[in-house]
């Protein structure tokens, strides 16, 4: 009774780095929840193996992407034909290889967006939420005004003008990283203020402040670790929509460029070709789907083995 | 509530001020502005684009310009399309109607459907059901929207799909692409012609809204007035719909207009590739032919029509929920 009390009397972060034991007793907690949740399992796994299977891309196919097979004669190479695996697209070139090298476009594509995307959700929450007042509604103002503009065309408008505007025909991927990022920060930002308005009240921050903390220091050392999981699964799930995203501006020509192999613009040229070579279609979109639905899957996980409140 | 409605069209007006800003300034971007698909003529000079900006008034500071363009845009003068030689405004409303078939559509398949999965899911958790609409969900916001249309494409319009089932052969061959067919456009035509885009366009809400539907109506199942109704000996379809299902409602009716945005999105890749006559397709080849106007005159009106969605829904909330007042 007695520790209790006096427990409740210090107040002090949960997260707080000082406390090193229950912090590790917490990653374990959170690591055994995780695996409990097999289909996140089973989603981290192949995420996992498809991230292997981007770095060792060219040790894992003998044929070259960006090759055109020479049995090619005009007519897509069919399933099994000269050792094809899943066939060719239209133009001859392996499906199984350019898939591969997909990947590597897609992931870093997608991790790279949602990192910045992060950052920048992070920055503008964190100073919304912990500052409150006009600032908070300022800010929140810009958040709802981005939200309230359809995503896809002001993203298709966006990659339209900054290609123009580029001496190169076609688009590079920082650029197309930059714009999602620059598009896609405001769900995380709102997480963020949500959290920070009410963390800001909490006994510990009040604790930090009387001491003589800084800002910065209170936010960094004490709000953000204890917004670190929602975060988290919040990225996590973004990043499957950032591969969607990805894949549907290059569908529609406006993403990345050929010759490079991206899932998307693969499947540009399938619709044309789909009555003499279906494969060219169905599989570079299964490999979206899959990798969609091993992420959402992981991140259904993370949401469960984070929340305190499941045990 | 009137007050409150008025309250409520009077703070949209600077989100949509904010929105035209942010708009024209990217569009402001554009190399050559509004006139850049004559940049690329070579029958025009560099005198002429010269003349031709200072005719249009393109030559003033970019916040002139601005309030110039939304001076016209409130006034009904939504600029000239270069592509079409029409006014935007005639170009896009001429395509609204077929995309406002399209959605609408697309949004009564996937409430009901959504509602329907969500409250068997609710009842019998668990079940096989529970597992199939869960699994459903998950596959709908992971599915490349593009791709799902491929495949159904395929399947159902390339193909055809040929059953044998019961004695009876069925043959089932939908069009892929338009609205109607060349000799037809009688009300069935129509209805198969839209088949393929609106199982396209509703498959994600539907799957995203058959699970909210589920953890919401799971929620009211517990609360204590169900309790009390069923013991007042109420049959319990009665307590499910007239007790459960409004106040199940009323999370869902916001997930609805927040997913609005993402059904624009949606309808101009399946207006791409089912070839719909709509303002999707319109944009995208505008977007091709730089087409200044029509791309501003979509934009501008497809964010409005979000921010309309989304004080309907708040107004919708209110009259689910009497415990909201609004003054």
């Amino acid at each position: 009774m007695a520790q209790s009390f006096i427990t409740e009397a210090i107040p002090r972060p949960p997260h707080d780095l000082a406390h090193e034991d229950e912090f590790v007793q917490e990653r374990h907690q959170t690591w055994r929840k995780f695996k409990r949740h097999r289909l996140a399992l089973t989603g981290a796994t192949v995420l996992i193996l498809l991230t292997l299977g981007a770095v060792f891309a060219p040790w894992l196919s003998h044929f070259d992407p960006n090759a055109i097979d020479a049995h090619w004669t005009g007519s897509p190479l069919a399933p099994g034909q000269f050792g094809h695996w899943i066939g060719t697209d239209e133009i001859g070139r392996d499906l199984y290889t350019r898939i591969l090298f997909g990947a590597r476009i897609s992931l870093t594509l997608a991790v790279s967006a949602v990192i910045i995307e992060v950052l920048l959700g992070t920055f503008m929450g964190a100073v919304a939420g912990y500052y409150g007042g006009i600032v908070d509604s300022l800010l929140m103002r810009v958040t709802d005004t981005f939200l309230s503009i359809p995503l896809l065309p002001l993203l298709l408008v966006l990659t339209g003008i900054v290609a123009a505007n580029t001496s190169k025909a076609s688009l590079n991927f920082a650029s197309i990283v930059l714009i999602i990022a620059a598009l896609s920060w405001m769900f995380v930002a709102r997480l963020v203020r949500g959290a920070f308005l009410s963390l800001r009240e909490k006994e510990f921050a009040e604790a930090a402040r009387a001491i003589g903390s800084g800002d910065a220091r209170i936010v960094l050392r004490h709000l953000l670790p204890n917004a670190v999981g929602p975060i988290t699964v919040q990225a996590t799930l973004d990043v499957g929509n950032v591969i969607l995203l990805e894949s549907a501006l290059s569908y529609l020509g406006f993403g990345i460029q050929p010759p490079t192999a991206s899932w998307g613009s693969m499947l540009a040229n399938a619709q044309e070709n789909i009555s003499i070579a279906p494969w060219a279609a169905i599989y570079p979109g299964l490999a979206i789907l899959i990798t969609v639905l091993a992420v959402n899957y992981m991140g259904d996980g993370l949401r469960d083995a984070l929340d305190p409140n499941i045990q | 509530m009137l007050n409150y409605t008025i309250r409520r069209l009077i703070q949209a007006i600077p989100l949509l001020i904010l929105i035209s800003i942010i708009l024209f300034t990217i569009l402001h971007f554009m190399p050559g502005g509004p006139l850049a698909p004559y940049m690329q003529n070579p029958h025009i000079t560099a005198a002429d684009i010269e003349r031709l900006k200072h005719n249009f008034g393109l030559d003033r500071p970019v916040y002139i310009q601005y309030f110039s363009w939304l001076g016209k845009y409130i006034t009904g003068d939504w600029g000239w399309s270069t592509m079409n030689s029409t006014p935007a405004k005639e170009a896009i409303l001429e395509r609204l109607p077929a995309t406002l078939e399209l959605m609408s559509a697309s949004l009564v398949v996937a409430i009901v459907f959504g509602l329907i999965f969500g409250i068997i899911a609710a009842v019998k958790p668990y079940s096989l059901i529970d597992y199939f609409v869960t699994t459903f969900a998950f596959f709908g916001f992971s599915m490349p929207v593009f791709w799902f249309a491929l495949m159904l494409q395929m399947l159902f319009a390339v193909q055809g799909i040929h059953l044998q089932a019961f004695g009876y052969a069925f043959d089932f061959n939908t069009p892929s692409a338009g609205m109607t067919s060349t000799e037809g456009g009688d009300f069935v035509d129509r209805l198969r012609h839209l088949i393929l885009p609106v199982a396209t366009l509703s498959f994600l809400n539907l799957a995203t809204w058959s699970r909210f539907m589920r953890a919401s109506m799971q929620e009211v199942l517990h609360t204590e007035y169900m309790r009390t109704a069923a013991a007042k000996g109420l049959p319990f379809l009665t307590i499910l719909f007239k007790h459960g299902l409004k106040n199940a409602l009323m999370p869902v009716v916001t997930i609805t207009a927040l997913s609005l945005p993402a059904l624009f999105g949606g309808a101009i890749i399946t207006e791409t590739i089912f070839a719909w006559p709509g303002m999707g397709r319109l944009f995208i080849t505008a977007l091709q032919q730089q087409d200044f106007s029509l791309l501003m005159a979509y934009l501008v009106l497809s964010a409005g029509l979000v921010v309309l969605f989304n004080l309907l829904a708040d107004l919708a909330y209110g009259w689910l929920d009497p415990r909201v007042k609004y003054d």
